[in-house]
């Protein structure tokens, strides 16, 4: 009878050492890895470790379908974000996309938050522009460039265009055509375009503006074109910070100068008349293989009256001189390309060349990008200081360890024998947090902030909640009359049961935070997953094996404080008596 | 301690127990109070809500000798007549909150406050909120809460029974309505912190209300073929025999949590540990309350109006009136009786409870009851 008692007990009962065995090699690996990653604290959140904390919220524009706020438009955000924020030189700033609109920048400490919160907040703006004047991008070039201006005739219409299009600019609209533009223009794109005579999207000045060329020479005068012009002269594209400074506070329907860099890699400038179609007028972009060429392209589709603009500005366009039968597009004020426009385009462009795939997703990203205004709004800037941060990390730790030390005399008075046990397995389940979470730092960029650590405290109270599970039935069992080998056997599967459907209660919880909601809860919900998985695992592999043990050995077996001593558990006398006798019958087949 | 072990046995034994179930009523009414005062102290008294709610930004100082109202006057001045709440910190700062200012503002304010209180304005840590933050919290939680309802109803309803799961629901209603309503009447600030404490009772509160239904199920099994006691009887023996269990929870669980709020919160003032862990203690302690008095006796209402529970509680009534009869005659006999048909049923219902009720015999039943229990794994 024995035996099917030990076999029944529960798979790690009949087997304890092997699950004890497993639980201390998958503690040493752990802390292995942290030997091997080198990582021996956690990676601090941006509350612990101080820092500047932005959340930005994507917001739809009038009339724009929720849906344009979806993963993809998202990710694509927080990866421009992200080139942006550590293109200007910080190093570990963090990105990250969280919930279905927000994208959280973390910049950490020693780094300049004016200039963080400028360059991230600013929204990724994509108009279609038409070209005016382009030239080599570097002030020497300059003067061989100017002479271009003027021979396009450009400048002053620009002004032109720019005031009166002024109020209405924003309904202007852009074409593309791949022209053999002789020029230095685009990119990529712009090779596609001009390699390709197939049409592709492009911008033009809106109606005014490109018919104003004509009339301009007389505009040169003005003194707002001759600041332009001479910003346009003194632009030095190869310096970025000339580059970001050039469109300071440009609106759409202001005429520009811009830098961007052409397929081979060199500046070039360019003056660019007011926004005719805007990235709103693209409904969305992608990366295609042509199917006549084999080639990657770029397709962009635009709206309905962004098509109407697109078609109105080729048209306009087509009939320009070169380089003014030019549209560029613009990505936050650098040039991304310059096709040059040889005919009438409405709904449909494409943009061919030399694309590989990346290159291709790169531009469609953009496009899209641009296209689906994610507008982003600040809605939170968190500057915290280490210090700040550090105390109240300070004063969750002391208070922890209070909690901590409650909760080990509370057991101790009430389990005595027993609550070593439970220390043992909240020791165990504490070096297993500490080091999952100091792993999970590297690996998946966990970062332990102030409401993890708070979730870290309150699960001392859930794995704490296992073992009295366990332990109150242990001595339901003992009440019964078992001695304490049977009855640890036979409280298993029951507290398994119990402990395994109310873990999985809290896992629910906090899976379905963990996935619903954003920022700090989630840190919270991830942690208090983490460690209720972690207490299943305390318990199965730890606490179980290691009472199958202890219930072998004499001091559990009826010490008076063993916590399991019959008598103190109001076993009454006579009831015991007659259960010795059942007892032995009993365990074997529950 | 060999009294309180002493108490968990004569609980589990059902010598001694609370009527739960009887005198739920009482109960019921109680919770229907406490909800009414949640719900007036809600509409009448709103909730306080934080800035993160509200907007606005918050300047935290270290440590300084300038006194909270001196530093409110600076800071309403140069906030240029928006309201200023100035908190002093248990480490000698000063929280100031200043609601619906934006972010140049925040930083020409922080400038002027580093001036006025005489701080390098570095040190000054600016928290600037819009509050459209605190609603995209607010309104995740609530599709949070929302989502993990009807997950974890249809959870219980398989692990379960949909009794149990509408009971379980109800009991973490009811724990929210209490938790929000104390929030309300006392005046407690609702801050981001509140809500993820808030959330973290959902799964919490499930926890003791899961283990008393995990020992009703249990102690349920087979109740049909007994006649011994009602689900009634033997809800209100699960209650008192996992009440030592529930209590020691209940209580290892608040330790920590009062651990953060008493002694975190109290050295070093407001801030997001004493959020949280204040809504974690009050809905620790609701739903403590509310797996006791409102979901098992819930479940035990529920049942009863199943036809087959109302059948037994028939058939139990009768052989109850026919054993006071007999018992009159021969006590002993009428117990030895349902000893009989016991071995079919589970050991537990039959012979582990007397809920106070009836008369008992142990010796008797323990006899009986060894081999046929035998049965079950």
């Amino acid at each position: 009878m024995a035996t099917p008692k030990k076999s029944r007990g529960a798979g790690t009962g009949s087997k304890p050492g092997r699950a004890l065995s497993l639980i201390v090699i998958v503690m040493v690996a752990l802390v292995g890895g942290m030997f091997i990653s080198g990582t021996f604290t956690p990676r601090l959140g941006i509350d612990l470790a101080g820092g500047t904390s932005i959340t930005l919220q994507a917001k739809t524009e009038p009339g724009q379908s929720k849906s344009a706020i979806n993963k993809t438009n998202m990710d694509t955000a927080a990866d421009i974000i992200n080139r942006r924020v550590n293109g200007m030189g910080v190093s570990e700033a963090e990105v990250q996309t969280q919930g279905a609109d927000n994208i959280i920048v973390n910049i950490p400490r020693g780094t300049n938050e004016k200039q963080a919160r400028e360059q991230v907040g600013t929204t990724a703006q994509l108009y279609f522009r038409p070209v005016l004047t382009m030239a080599a991008g570097s002030p020497t070039a300059d003067s061989s460039a100017s002479p271009s201006p003027s021979a396009s005739s450009s400048g002053k219409p620009t002004d032109k265009a720019t005031s009166g299009s002024g109020e209405k600019a924003t309904g202007s609209s852009a074409s593309a055509t791949p022209s053999s533009s002789a020029t230095s223009q685009g990119r990529a794109v712009t090779d596609a375009l001009k390699a390709d005579a197939t049409p592709s999207s492009s911008a033009s000045g809106d109606a005014k503006a490109s018919a104003s060329p004509s009339a301009s020479a007389s505009a040169s005068a003005d003194p707002a074109t001759a600041a332009l012009q001479k910003k346009f002269t003194e632009l030095d594209c190869t310096d970025s910070a000339a580059r970001t400074k050039v469109n300071e506070g440009a609106k759409p329907t202001d005429t520009i100068a811009a830098c961007g860099k052409d397929s081979s890699g060199q500046w070039a400038k360019y003056i660019l008349g007011p926004s005719e179609v805007n990235g709103k007028d693209v409904k969305k972009s992608q990366a295609a293989i042509n199917q006549q060429s084999g080639q990657w392209v770029v397709n962009m589709e635009f709206t309905g009256s962004g098509s109407k603009k697109f078609a109105a500005t080729t048209a306009k366009l087509k009939d320009q001189q070169q380089p003014m039968n030019q549209f560029a597009i613009v990505l936050d004020g650098d040039v991304v390309s310059a096709p040059s426009v040889s005919s009438v385009l409405s709904s449909n462009a494409e943009i061919s060349g030399s694309f590989n795939q990346q290159s291709a997703q790169d531009l469609a990203n953009v496009l899209s990008y641009g296209a689906l205004p994610l507008t982003f709004h600040e809605q939170s800037v968190t500057s915290v200081t280490a210090a700040l941060g550090g105390e109240q990390l300070h004063a969750g730790l002391i208070a922890g360890a209070i909690g901590l030390l409650l909760v080990v005399i509370y057991l101790v008075v009430y389990y005595r024998g027993l609550s070593m046990v439970a220390l043992a397995s909240l020791l165990v389940s504490g070096i297993l947090t500490y080091t999952l979470m100091t792993l999970l730092g590297p690996a998946i960029g966990f970062a332990l902030n102030l409401p993890a650590v708070c979730g870290a405290i309150v699960a001392i109270g859930i794995t704490a909640d296992s073992f009295i599970v366990f332990f109150e039935r242990i001595r339901d069992e003992i009440r019964e009359g078992r001695s304490v080998r049977p009855a640890v056997e036979r409280a298993w599967p029951r507290a398994r049961r119990t402990i395994l459907v109310s873990d999985f209660v809290s896992f629910l919880a906090a899976a379905v935070l963990y996935i619903v909601t954003v920022g700090k809860v989630q840190g919270f919900a991830f942690t208090l997953g983490l460690t209720t998985l972690l207490d299943v695992v305390v318990v199965f592999l730890f606490t179980k094996p290691l009472m199958t043990i202890l219930a072998r050995g004499k001091f559990f077996t009826g010490h008076k404080w063993s916590g399991l001593d019959p008598k103190r558990l109001g076993v009454q006398p006579p009831l015991r008596r007659t259960r010795r006798t059942a007892g032995p019958v009993d365990p074997k087949e529950a | 301690m060999s009294k309180l072990g002493n108490l968990g046995a004569k609980l589990y034994r059902g010598e001694v127990g609370y009527d739960f179930i009887g005198k739920r009523k009482i109960w019921y009414g109680v919770s229907i109070l406490i909800t009414i005062t949640a719900i007036l102290g809600l509409t009448v008294r709103g909730l306080n809500m934080g800035i993160e709610f509200e907007g606005g930004a918050v300047f935290t100082t270290p440590k300084t000798s300038v006194s909270a109202a001196q530093a409110e006057k600076d800071a309403e001045a140069a906030a240029g007549g928006h309201d200023a709440v100035v908190q002093k910190l248990g480490t000698g700062g000063l929280r100031i909150q200043i609601a619906g200012i934006d972010t140049g503002k925040s930083d020409q304010i922080k400038e002027d406050l580093s001036k006025d209180l005489g701080i390098p304005s570095d040190k000054i840590n600016a928290d600037l909120v819009g509050p459209s933050w605190g609603e995209t919290i607010a309104n995740k939680a609530w599709q949070g809460l929302a989502i993990f309802m009807v997950l974890v109803v249809i959870y219980l309803a398989i692990a379960f029974e949909w009794r149990m799961a509408i009971a379980a629901l109800v009991a973490l209603i009811h724990d929210i309505t209490i938790t929000v309503g104390i929030y309300a009447l006392v005046g407690f600030e609702v801050t981001p912190g509140t809500v993820i404490g808030l959330l973290t009772i959902l799964g919490y509160s499930l926890y003791d209300t899961v283990v008393v239904f995990d020992s009703l199920k249990e102690q349920t099994k087979g109740i049909e073929k007994q006649t011994r006691w009602t689900y009634s009887d033997i809800a209100n023996r699960s209650i008192n025999s996992t009440l030592v269990r529930s209590i020691n929870t209940t209580v290892v669980a608040l330790l920590p949590v009062a651990g953060l709020l008493f002694i975190g919160g109290g050295f070093l003032g407001a801030g997001m540990l004493n959020d949280i862990s204040l809504s974690l203690f009050v809905g620790l302690a609701a739903g403590a309350y509310s797996s006791i008095f409102i979901a098992t006796p819930l479940v035990a209402d529920l049942k009863e109006r199943d036809p087959k529970m109302k059948a037994l509680k028939k058939r139990v009534l009768a052989k109850r009136a026919a054993a006071a009869a007999k018992a009159e005659a021969e006590p002993a006999g009428s117990v030895l009786g349902h000893q009989a048909d016991g071995p079919q049923a589970q050991d537990e219902p039959e012979d582990a409870a007397p809920a106070g009720a009836g008369p008992r015999n142990q010796p008797a039943r323990n006899r009986g009851r060894g081999r046929p229990s035998g049965k079950r794994r």
